[in-house]
């Protein structure tokens, strides 16, 4: 029952994307989703699709679980579609009872639309091809530099790699109490919401309890360890670029400038702009 | 009322690359009545196979039936099933969360829609028959020794005066001393009420004492399902299972296969000992 909830899920098999350094693909979808916003024709939108799709297809992971990321902002990506599809102001496509559909509107609704769908499933690319470890450790490294601000990177990125580690863990824990609730004959699903919310108590109670629990096992064992902090603790896999992340910045880097020069250049956005003004006139 | 496994399987993750087979063609009669033991290597399918008793899980494929209906139809009752057939999971005492003892074995009970005061009775009815100390009732759950807690969530789901009781792994992480207590209370329960006993363990020994009916579960399928005496004879299946005999028997089959008179078939280190004894002396004790 609540193991149909995928947050952060990774696909784990392997690919080029799978072995690329996770700074790269954090700053990678970083860049990606930055030029999402600076494209001001159809045509970097293209380019920016195509080369969304050849990550997907390199990464080997099936597009399914990519699109699944997409469920959960649906009615998001519905409303804002249907919002700027009726309330954007401009020359009137179609006209019925009170509503006015413009071509302006048409516009701003398909860029959302595509901006939106494209930057959910470029950020899920990067949790599907990185186990968590591995993206609290390109976090780790990657924001270093904040040390200068006093930023206690390496425990927060601790912290993180620990919270993440306890969600399947807490999950698996709150599918077994709730078994054990429903053997002595709870019941979570009938009822209004107030008695649906009683009705969990004996589920959360008893997984906080837990928790805690867990929490002070792990600080003791991680005492015991002698675990003082994060400044200078090693890792056995350390993060080091390596030849194939130097190509994919080489890739990445062109691919922003390419797209961005062809998503605002000039003579593109005057050829879909007389299109567009050829429409109105007739 | 017999609960009937016919054909049951369970698959897990069935659209992915790699689907697990947890219960595989399982099929078997469990009557009122007995003391049956599931044993079976981690990962054999019988926590599985407990899930479906009481309806908690439901089989990819075949059937489960209680009192001779399918447990899956849209219009049966599985509160009223979970009623008679009594779950007991692995660390109970993980599932408590009322303020004290009582409150918290009331809460089966207050579930099967008894009133208040039946609820009470039935609560004490249950802490009295797994010999959970008077002055502790009313205590929080957490003052208790591990073994107190475990007893007070038996009782949680004794409460609701179950036909059958499933045990899955009541001894887990339980000194050698408390396993016995747990067993003890268990068997006596089987004996004093004539309650149907399921209990689930990896432990040959825990179960050889005190069942008449053993099944082993391997790969999600029944190995064997037979009296302890009978199963025990296949001792090197046991083995390539995880399994194993229990040492009693084991040393009985090492002094047999050496030449000595030892009855092969002991169970217990009682029956050894004599067995050994009226072997080295010639004579009964």
């Amino acid at each position: 029952m609540i193991r149909d909830i995928t947050i952060g899920q990774y696909y784990q098999t392997d690919s080029p994307i799978h072995r690329l350094d996770p700074r790269v693909k954090l700053l990678g979808t970083l860049l990606f989703i930055i030029t999402l916003f600076l494209y001001k024709n159809p045509a970097g939108y293209a380019a920016g699709a195509v080369f969304l799709l050849a990550v997907i297809k390199l990464s080997r992971v099936p597009l399914r679980f990519i699109t699944k990321g997409l469920k959960g902002i649906l009615i998001v990506l519905l409303l804002t579609v249907i919002i700027n599809l009726f309330l954007t102001p401009g020359t009137a496509l179609i006209s019925f009872w009170k509503f006015t559909i413009t071509y302006e509107g048409v516009g701003v609704a398909l860029t959302m639309l595509f901006r939106l769908t494209m930057l959910i499933m470029g950020s899920s690319i990067v949790t599907l091809t990185t186990t968590p470890n591995n993206l609290t450790d390109g976090l780790e490294k990657g924001l270093r530099f904040l040390k200068i601000f006093r930023v206690p990177v390496g425990d927060v990125a601790m912290m993180m790699s620990i919270a993440l580690r306890f969600i399947p863990i807490l999950m698996e824990e709150t599918d077994r109490i709730m078994k054990a609730q429903l053997a002595r004959g709870a019941d979570f699903e009938s009822g209004n919401i107030v008695k649906k919310a009683k009705a969990l108590v004996p589920v959360l109670v008893p997984l906080f309890v837990s928790a805690f629990r867990r929490a002070g096992d792990l600080a003791m064992a991680m005492e015991a360890r002698c675990y003082r902090g994060g400044d200078g603790r090693t890792k056995m896999k350390p993060l080091i670029y390596k030849k194939r992340d130097a190509i994919a910045y080489i890739i990445l880097f062109s691919f922003v400038i390419f797209s961005v020069w062809i998503g605002r250049w000039q003579v593109i956005n005057d050829f879909f702009n007389s299109l567009y003004l050829r429409y109105i006139i007739k | 009322m017999p609960l009937i496994l016919d054909h049951v399987s369970q698959v897990y993750n069935a659209d992915t690359e790699t689907p697990v087979r947890a219960l595989d063609d399982v099929s078997l009669v469990l009557p009122e009545g007995q003391f049956i033991g599931i044993i079976g290597h981690t990962g054999s399918g019988k926590s599985t196979l407990v899930q479906h008793l009481n309806g908690l899980m439901l089989p990819t494929s075949g059937n489960v039936y209680y009192n001779g209906r399918d447990i899956a139809d849209k219009d049966f009752n599985k509160k009223e099933l979970r009623k008679h057939v009594g779950l007991v999971f692995q660390y109970p005492e993980h599932q408590l969360f009322e303020t004290d003892v009582f409150a918290d074995v009331c809460f089966g009970p207050k579930n099967m829609g008894l009133s208040k005061k039946e609820a009470e009775l039935a609560a004490f009815d249950a802490l009295r028959k797994v010999d959970f100390p008077n002055e502790l009732y009313y205590a929080s759950v957490f003052e208790l020794s591990g073994g107190q807690k475990r007893r007070a969530a038996i009782a949680g789901v004794l409460a609701m005066k179950p036909d059958f009781l499933v045990l899955d792994e009541p001894t887990a992480g339980l000194d050698p001393v408390g396993r016995y207590e747990i067993l003890d209370m268990v068997s006596a329960l089987h004996k004093e009420s004539g309650m149907t006993i399921i209990l689930v363990s990896h432990s040959m020994e825990d179960v050889a004492r005190y069942v008449e009916r053993v099944i082993v579960m391997d790969r999600g399928k029944v190995a064997f399902d037979d009296t302890p005496r009978e199963v025990f004879t296949h001792g090197e299946e046991l083995e390539a299972m995880g399994l194993g005999i229990p040492e009693s028997t084991r040393i009985a089959r090492m002094l047999k296969a050496k030449g000595i008179g030892v009855d092969p078939d002991v169970l217990t280190v009682t029956e050894a000992a004599d067995s050994i004894y009226a072997a080295v002396t010639g004579k009964d004790k």
